[in-house]
């Protein structure tokens, strides 16, 4: 007999604050897994990221679609869109003092991403961005 | 509409700004909008209370570097007080931190502000 492994799936569409949504969903599953108040809200702080990403910089106004998985003491996220996709080799790695400079303040969605979750791997083609990452129960 | 709003006051010199809600783009413009308005009236210490806010995104966060800026510009000050956990560990991932302290409560940031 196959185990199935748990997995949640929400759709969202690109409305302000809908990324709240997202977490409440987090939430609940990390709640489900035990984890700690930290790490859910770290979870929950890069999914606000992964989110406004997906709406802001994919260009597209289709729905976003959000798939948590439940892989033993691991919760895996996938956040995917069908936007114009990235190349993350040109994105910058923000500094506060080149930003308090710079014209624009922006652009710390990745870097918060991978400081507060476990991994954090992109996939972005022409058709869209998936970005996955990982938080384990330790 | 966004679910933020934000109370003002001024105590020992001090402009307090007391947020509730999730500081999202429009949260991070009132806070600028405030501070850029007091900051053209001559204030120049700012201490704001994240007190009610459990979730903050990197865009609102990022509006408020625009104040630390503005502030250095006039030899001005801006410190936060309350911060969630998550909300301090963002600020301090962005930097914030760097340039503004981190109080753990308002008492405390009035104290170093008023000083």
């Amino acid at each position: 007999m196959t185990i199935q492994t748990p997995k949640v799936e929400l759709t969202l569409p690109v409305i302000q604050d809908m990324e709240l949504a997202a977490t409440k969903t987090a939430e609940v599953v990390a709640k489900q897994m035990g984890l700690d108040e930290m790490k859910t809200a770290e979870i929950s702080m890069a999914l606000i990221e992964a989110c406004i990403n997906a709406f802001e910089h994919s260009k597209s106004n289709s729905n976003v679609y959000i798939h948590y998985i439940i892989d033993g003491d691991t919760l895996i996220i996938k956040v995917g869109d069908s936007g114009v996709g990235f190349d993350q080799e040109v994105v910058e790695i923000p500094n506060i003092d080149e930003k308090l400079k710079a014209d624009r303040k922006r652009g710390w969605g990745i870097k918060l991403m991978k400081e507060l979750m476990d991994t954090v791997e992109f996939e972005s083609t022409d058709g869209g961005t998936t970005v996955t990452m990982t938080k384990t129960k330790k | 509409m966004s679910d933020f709003d934000l109370r003002v006051k001024e105590q020992d010199g001090v402009i307090v700004l007391n947020t509730n809600g999730y500081l999202n783009n429009f949260g991070g413009e009132q806070i600028a909008s405030v501070c850029l308005q007091k900051i053209s009236e001559g204030k120049r210490k700012f201490l704001v209370n994240l007190e009610n806010t459990e979730m903050v995104n990197s865009i609102g966060v990022s509006i408020l570097i625009e104040v630390i800026e503005e502030l250095q510009g006039v030899s001005g000050k801006i410190g936060y007080c309350n911060l969630a956990p998550i909300v301090e560990k963002t600020f301090n991932i962005m930097g914030i931190s760097k340039y503004a302290k981190i109080h753990s409560n308002e008492e405390e940031g009035l104290l170093d502000l008023s000083t």
